[in-house]
């Protein structure tokens, strides 16, 4: 009886053993860390952006499925680090307004330009893809795709093809924005589409849902023409890309074989996967981290994005801030510097909505800088002083994308100012109830009492950077002018440089419009992000440039 | 017997249409936009109202309630907006993931809540009871993401012997259980197993202690057993309401946990509602919601069908 407990007493102890013995062998094992020649990233979105064409998640989806898988009529030029991104030919090779009816465009294409499928790019393709987007009674129309593209390219209304490689683009309006937005359009193969849309059940016979069930395969298996095709795709966790070898410019032919793309949303766990080898390259890594990952080998890339995170000030009846000595007080008392410092030296000083050297920068005559006793004397001379200081409300999130670290970069500003005579009060709110907010505008009931509101935004655009700012036709509900900034003058500097077909005086005109935007101190600029990522030092030939986005066909790995 | 299941069957229906409707509002009264994941945010009020008609988010809260409902009933929980992909195919491969990480969780957790248990309860204020019970005071009480960020720390950025990102080498598609997946499974399940670990253990503990004060342990002292023999009487008699109480974990754990999953980047179910609910994804929040919900209302159903069935004083009560 007791041999046979120890005998089982001793098998156990050997099962127990075995056990450890197998974690331990689980633990020490070869670990299948990022392989070589293989590029893994983790991105901070909480899901793949979408791959079917028009990605969501903002730019960091048209960073990652957009113009990787994908190219569009006119792309961004991601090859310099020291300048603005500028627009250049993309699947076209060259564009022109008519010259008597400026609302209409026409597009030569690139030849011998091959989706991912096989199938050829011409301009057909253009047709049916702008067609997705505005035609609603295509066959392919896709209402998920609408929001992120036809917003980005608002005067759009219709594509004609002239011949197989010549369209014809009309505008709703004149705009000389036109070559600009259309980098949102996404080229999708339609020979592929169609394929997916015919293997669709028979038993589907509504042909919205038949549509509808071609797009989610489409995104699974999609073809485009950009330098890297989809090889695999695991819906929530991975997005693998190969080099596509065929592709049309040799410069941006890849040298790296596959990417594989994770979404990782916390920042911590992105570090963590870094540090650990399991990703190449993380995008924002947790700010606590910095120096630790630069001890540790890897670089950090960053530089300053056409972003502004700003207070938008209201010019509704009532508000404090329709007296310019107050605006112009606001941003001459925000210590930028100290704020830089606060952030670990991840975000650029502003001179405006776009920095100086900017073609669109022009010449303001107000200089945004901190000059606390030059604050305090415009506010005197407003009529406020320690005892009465300014009293208002500021609408704020606690989080979201491109907020950068809203809370205490906010508290920061708010102390800031208290020494020039503001005592600022912030509504915060969740993030997308603030976005709702931001479109009814500062004299609804939706703003709280608040006077300035602090969205973040993208100034890649003259569209989105000035024009939805300054404009009377912006006003709420129509676009995103919350505070009602605008007159006869500004609208007059707006349709300048809308109807301005030529390129520099376009640019030009811009500038005067963002000159005139500093001088009437439409906002509190307060801070550029700068985009951090850290990327392994097995990669190279990285060039972040002044933008949102980032070329990884010219990259390599070791 | 018959009668009592059909009767139970039934009960479900209003219990079901109240979980739907529960769902459905709440993810309504939150605040925000339920397009915001395919709209930008400088997207106009007007493209905004366009997209709401498309999307048939303009109609009466009744009516939408009433098409998804009805829809629901038939199987399909729509589309997710974000991605375009049926919800229930999503919500399936989620409920896979979460599943196999709560089983390794449970199991890992019963082992080591067993054995601190009945070490506790059958060597009762000794150090080693003291010690066994912090280990799982510990347990229920530390914050599970917070353990979990440690572990990633020392075992992954410092020691770099375990991943602790995803569901396997090439995600859950091609998931084995093999040493290349299980490696990716150890830190969330071990993060995962602790609070199982707690109660299991400190229920045993109590159970232990309540059997060993029993006059059938004097008796078998009496007849000169070994205390190896009379502590395996005592696992014996401890056993079922060990296994129930394990029962009760992995049902819990079936549930998801946002922050684990999160952590480790594990695609199941918790991670699912991290996103619909950061992208606002109505029809994939009430989807998973309702899934979730359902899983617990039918699994109450068939414990009270078999608790019935092996007492049937409970059918007559």
């Amino acid at each position: 009886m007791r041999k046979s407990a120890s005998l089982a007493q001793s098998s156990k102890t050997k099962l127990s053993l075995g056990i450890l013995a197998g974690v331990l062998a689980l633990a020490v094992a070869q670990p299948s860390l990022a392989q070589d020649k293989t590029l893994t990233i983790a991105m901070t979105a909480g899901d793949i952006p979408r791959t079917l064409g028009q990605p969501d998640q903002g730019f960091e989806g048209n960073r990652f499925t957009g113009i990787p898988m994908y190219d569009a009529l006119t792309g961004w030029d991601l090859t310099k680090e020291d300048a603005a991104s500028a627009v250049i030919p993309g699947l076209a090779i060259s564009w022109a307004v008519d010259a008597t009816d400026k609302t209409k465009w026409v597009f030569k294409l690139r030849p011998g330009v091959k989706f991912h499928d096989g199938s050829a790019f011409n301009a057909d393709a253009v047709v049916w893809n702008v067609q997705k987007v505005l035609d609603k009674k295509a066959p392919h129309f896709d209402p998920s795709q609408v929001g992120v593209t036809a917003s980005r390219m608002p005067t759009l209304v219709s594509a004609k093809k002239i011949d197989d490689m010549t369209v014809e683009l009309t505008t709703s309006e004149p705009d000389s924005f036109l070559p600009i937005n259309l980098t949102n359009l996404f080229m999708a193969s339609p020979t592929h589409w169609d394929a997916k849309f015919k293997a669709v059940a028979a038993s589907v016979t509504d042909p919205a849902e038949r549509a509808k069930q071609a797009w989610t395969a489409f995104a699974a298996d999609a073809s485009g023409t950009g330098p890297f095709k989809m090889s695999r795709f695991v819906p929530r966790e991975r997005l693998e890309l190969a080099a596509f070898k065929g592709y049309w410019d040799p410069a941006r032919v890849p040298k790296i074989d596959k990417v594989v793309m994770i979404p990782m949303p916390e920042s911590n766990a992105r570090t963590a996967a870094l540090l650990s080898g399991q990703v190449d390259w993380i995008e924002a890594p947790a700010p606590d981290a910095m120096d630790q990952i630069k001890q540790r080998g890897f670089k950090i890339y960053s530089n300053a994005q056409p972003h502004v995170w700003p207070w938008q000030l209201s010019f509704a009846e009532g508000s404090p801030w329709l007296d310019k000595r107050v605006r112009q007080a606001a941003n001459l008392c925000v210590d930028r510097a100290g704020l830089k410092n606060l952030l670990g030296g991840m975000m650029e000083i502003p001179k405006g909505t776009f920095p100086p050297g900017h073609p669109w920068y022009g010449n303001p005559t107000f200089d945004i800088k901190y000059d606390p006793e030059a604050a305090k004397k415009l506010m005197a001379e407003a009529g406020y002083s320690a005892a009465k200081p300014m009293k208002t409300k500021v609408q704020i999130s606690a989080s979201g994308s491109g907020q950068m670290q809203p809370l205490p970069m906010n508290e920061f500003v708010q102390q800031s100012l208290k020494q020039c005579y503001f005592a600022i009060d912030f509504d915060v709110i969740e993030w997308n109830t603030m976005f709702n907010s931001w479109r009814l505008g500062a004299k609804d009931p939706a703003a709280a009492g608040a006077t300035a509101t602090n969205v973040s935004f993208s100034a890649m655009d003259p569209f989105f950077a000035l024009v939805r700012f300054s404009s009377t036709k912006a006003f709420p509900p129509v676009s995103n002018n919350w505070g009602y900034f605008g007159s006869d003058e500004l609208d007059k500097l707006v349709a300048a440089a809308r109807t301005n077909f030529d390129e520099k005086g376009r640019d030009e005109a811009l500038a005067k419009l963002h000159a005139k935007i500093v001088d009437e101190t439409a906002f509190v600029w307060i801070a550029h992000d700068v985009g951090p990522r850290a990327i392994s030092a097995k990669v190279k030939h990285v060039v972040q440039p002044k933008s949102w986005f980032i070329d990884i066909a010219t990259m390599t790995k070791d | 017997m018959v009668n009592f299941i059909f009767q139970r069957v039934f009960q479900t229906i209003p219990i079901m249409l109240g979980v739907a409707l529960v769902c459905f509002a709440l993810v309504h009264l939150a605040p925000g936009d339920p397009l915001v994941s395919i709209m930008p945010p400088d997207a106009s009020q007007d493209m905004q109202k366009q997209l709401m008609e498309l999307y048939g988010f303009n109609k009466s809260y009744p009516e939408q309630f009433v098409r998804w409902a009805w829809r629901a009933v038939q199987g399909d929980l729509g589309n997710s907006i974000a991605s375009g992909r049926p919800v229930a195919t999503e919500v399936m491969r989620a409920v896979v993931n979460t599943f196999r990480l709560a089983l390794v969780a449970t199991f890992i957790g019963f082992i080591f809540g067993c054995l601190f248990g009945f070490v506790a309860g059958y060597f009762q204020n000794s150090w080693v009871d003291k010690a066994a019970s912090l280990t799982s005071v510990l347990g229920v009480s530390v914050p599970h993401y917070w353990l979990g960020m440690v572990l990633v720390i020392i075992f992954s950025s410092l020691l770099m012997w375990l991943p602790h990102n995803g569901a396997g080498p090439g995600g859950s598609s091609d998931w084995h259980w093999d040493a290349e997946h299980l490696r990716h499974m150890i830190l969330p399940a071990l993060t995962m197993s602790v609070i199982p670990m707690g109660i299991i253990s400190r229920t045993v503990r109590a159970l232990v202690a309540e059997i060993l004060s029993q006059e059938f342990i004097v008796g078998l002292k009496a007849k000169g057993l070994t205390n190896v023999g009379i502590f395996s009487h005592v696992v014996k008699n401890a056993a079922p309401t060990a296994l129930a109480v394990m029962g009760l974990q992995l049902g819990y754990l079936l549930g998801g946990s946002i922050l684990i999953e999160t952590v480790f980047s594990w695609p199941g179910t918790g991670m699912l509602l991290n996103a619909a609910i950061f992208q606002r994804d109505l029809p994939l929040l009430q989807g998973t919601i309702l899934v979730l919900a359902t899983f617990f209302v039918v699994l109450n159903m068939i414990v009270d069908i078999i608790q019935t069935m092996l007492d049937p004083r409970i059918a007559r009560g």
